[in-house]
């Protein structure tokens, strides 16, 4: 028996245990979304959420405009159960003009809404910090809504280099 | 459970002018277990336990209501702001799906 065979064991008894845990996170997700199996989950990812329906159902079927809100991370997240979400939002909060609410979707999430946060003009300022967990690399979105109705947003691409599925 | 509660809410220490915005920075011990994972020997579903609300009150309002999924981090770090009106507390409260509830506060100093 060589080195170099007993290495090539390991590392397939490493990579089998990753793809077991891989498995495992998507198995949950598909379940929740009623994805009958896990092959087509995988095929088709995208189909089992329509996050454009989900927005509109949340905040109103409005026309999203991508300003004046701000997802302040990097593009790469080392940790995927650690992801910093700094969110603001450049605009006033008078009486009569304010941010009534921010909210977070991560796409690739069996729920994409992670947390939707309401202010009033005493807050001062339409602005959070706080973490959030991904398995996977997802489009992140961030939009806020004015007292008026009006929604502003920002999509941001998010990587992450070790899924947070397991935290 | 060891590893839950604990709740820490932070405001700035300096006197504000009325009318300046307060940093609060909040964290609490809490799994934030999402529902979704499973036990990996067992294969059984680990249950939902994550915190689904946490609101601020400040001056006899709320000032920041929050609905969280558990797809919210473990021991969760949270920052928000206030509009420094008058001296007084910033009280925090966070509820879990489970019924527990904490509250903390910070005071906040207005010259």
């Amino acid at each position: 028996m060589s080195i170099h065979s007993e290495s090539t064991l390991t590392r397939r008894r490493f990579l089998g245990a990753m793809g077991a845990t891989g498995a495992v996170c998507m198995a949950a997700g598909a379940g929740l979304v009623g994805m009958p199996t896990l092959a087509q989950a995988a095929d088709a990812p995208a189909a089992a959420v329509n996050i454009d329906e989900i927005i509109a159902k949340d905040l109103g079927a409005g026309k999203v405009t991508l300003e004046k809100v701000k997802i302040d991370t990097p593009p790469k997240a080392e940790n995927g159960a650690l992801v910093r979400m700094p969110i603001s939002v450049d605009h006033p909060m008078d009486a009569d003009n304010y941010i009534a609410s921010l909210t977070i979707y991560v796409d690739e999430n069996p729920k994409p809404m992670v947390a939707m946060f309401e202010f009033s003009p005493a807050s001062g300022k339409a602005e959070v910090e706080m973490r959030i967990k991904m398995a996977k690399a997802s489009q992140v979105r961030a939009i806020a809504k004015t007292n008026k109705g009006a929604l502003y947003g920002a999509i941001m691409k998010l990587e992450v280099a070790e899924g947070g599925c397991a935290g | 459970m060891a590893d839950i509660g604990e709740p820490k809410v932070r405001g700035p220490e300096k006197p504000l002018k009325k009318g300046e915005v307060a940093l609060i920075k909040t964290l609490i011990k809490h799994p934030m277990e999402s529902g979704l994972r499973k036990n990996t020997e067992t294969g059984e579903t680990i249950p939902a336990h994550y915190i689904e609300t946490v609101s601020a009150e400040y001056g006899g309002a709320t000032v920041v209501k929050t609905q969280w999924s558990g797809a919210v981090s473990k021991n969760p770090f949270f920052s928000f702001y206030v509009k420094a009106d008058k001296s007084g507390p910033v009280t925090v409260t966070w509820k879990d799906n489970k019924g527990q509830e904490w509250k903390e506060k910070a005071e906040i100093k207005v010259e």
